[in-house]
């Protein structure tokens, strides 16, 4: 089966994210109000062939861990969706 | 002899001609060793010079520890083989977990190239053994990932085994204690990211890169 995977990466909080704060003072100077704690990460999508849900997700989670973040400074959220 | 030292370099590594020149002013032998090698036969020293291994894509030094030259590299390391990482050489050796942390972004996004004062904080590494504590260097640097960033715990035992070697005098990327470099317990594989290769002769404007390289090069290769 086919299995569409996101891994979303973001700084695990406390760890300072220079560009997020940046990317919030640009949104100030466009003039909306009321956005704030932006945190900036990277989402990464491809497609995992496996038997099932599971395994495709042990599978796109362990990339998330050893190769799309480092887990030193990030943390990462997978999800998993069947492909028809 | 002089001692051999190989200069890895990486599809994107542009450090490397100086690093080269920086040895040889200290009279090593240093060889361009390219990323694909799978040995280091012959080799007493192990430089990984600055530049964006790979493209720095993904995150610095993210692919460069999977080039083959990184499992020798490794077990050079292993076996008590001098290894530096400078600029984008310490990334990829954090990355590769021979170095504890990471590099992050510098704090206020701004890409730092300057003259920066370093303090020695301590000298039983391979790159500064030949220092005193509290020396200072004057020695550029040239990232725009370089705050080093670790958690309190790895902080912690960073300072109870002296592992930091270098200290920022006025820490120019928000790094953690105003951390320049830092070495492994054994103090055989050591991190950096100031380039010591920028600083090799007064019309550079300062030579006290050659202090480093002269102490890594007079080092003993501890692994024959």
């Amino acid at each position: 089966m086919r299995f569409a995977a996101t891994v979303e990466v973001q700084l695990r909080p406390g760890i300072a994210d220079p560009e997020g704060a940046t990317i919030d003072k640009a949104i100030a100077a466009l003039g909306i109000a009321g956005v704030s704690e932006v945190r900036a990460g990277r989402c990464f999508r491809f497609t995992v062939e496996a038997e099932d849900l599971a395994s495709a997700e042990e599978v796109a989670d362990s990339l998330g861990e050893r190769l799309l973040s480092n887990p030193v400074i990030e943390r990462h959220l997978t999800t998993i969706e069947a492909l028809g | 002899m002089s001692m051999r030292v190989a200069v890895v370099t990486f599809p994107g590594t542009n450090c490397e001609h100086d690093a080269i020149q920086g040895l040889e002013a200290v009279g090593a032998e240093a060889v361009f060793w390219w990323h694909t090698e799978t040995s280091l036969d012959g080799i007493d020293a192990v430089v990984l010079p600055g530049g964006f291994a790979h493209g720095d894509y993904l995150r610095p030094g993210a692919i460069a520890r999977f080039s083959p030259v990184m499992a020798a590299v490794a077990d050079f390391a292993a076996q008590g083989g001098p290894v530096v990482g400078i600029c984008n050489g310490f990334q990829v050796l954090t990355e590769a977990g021979l170095l504890p942390g990471a590099l992050q972004k510098n704090a206020q996004l701004t890409f730092a190239c300057q003259p920066c004062g370093l303090e020695v904080a301590q000298t039983s590494s391979v790159l500064t053994r030949g220092l005193e504590i509290g020396q200072h260097l004057e020695i550029p640097i040239n990232h725009f990932s370089g705050s080093y960033v670790c958690d309190e715990a790895t902080l912690a035992s960073l300072e109870a085994n002296d592992q930091v070697v270098l200290r920022y005098r006025q820490n120019p990327n928000g790094s953690v204690a105003n951390i320049a470099g830092i070495c492994n317990v054994a103090g055989n594989v050591v991190g950096l990211m100031p380039h010591p290769e920028r600083a090799i002769s007064p019309l550079l404007g300062s030579s006290d890169g050659l202090h480093l390289l002269g102490s890594l090069v007079s080092s003993l290769p501890a692994h024959r």
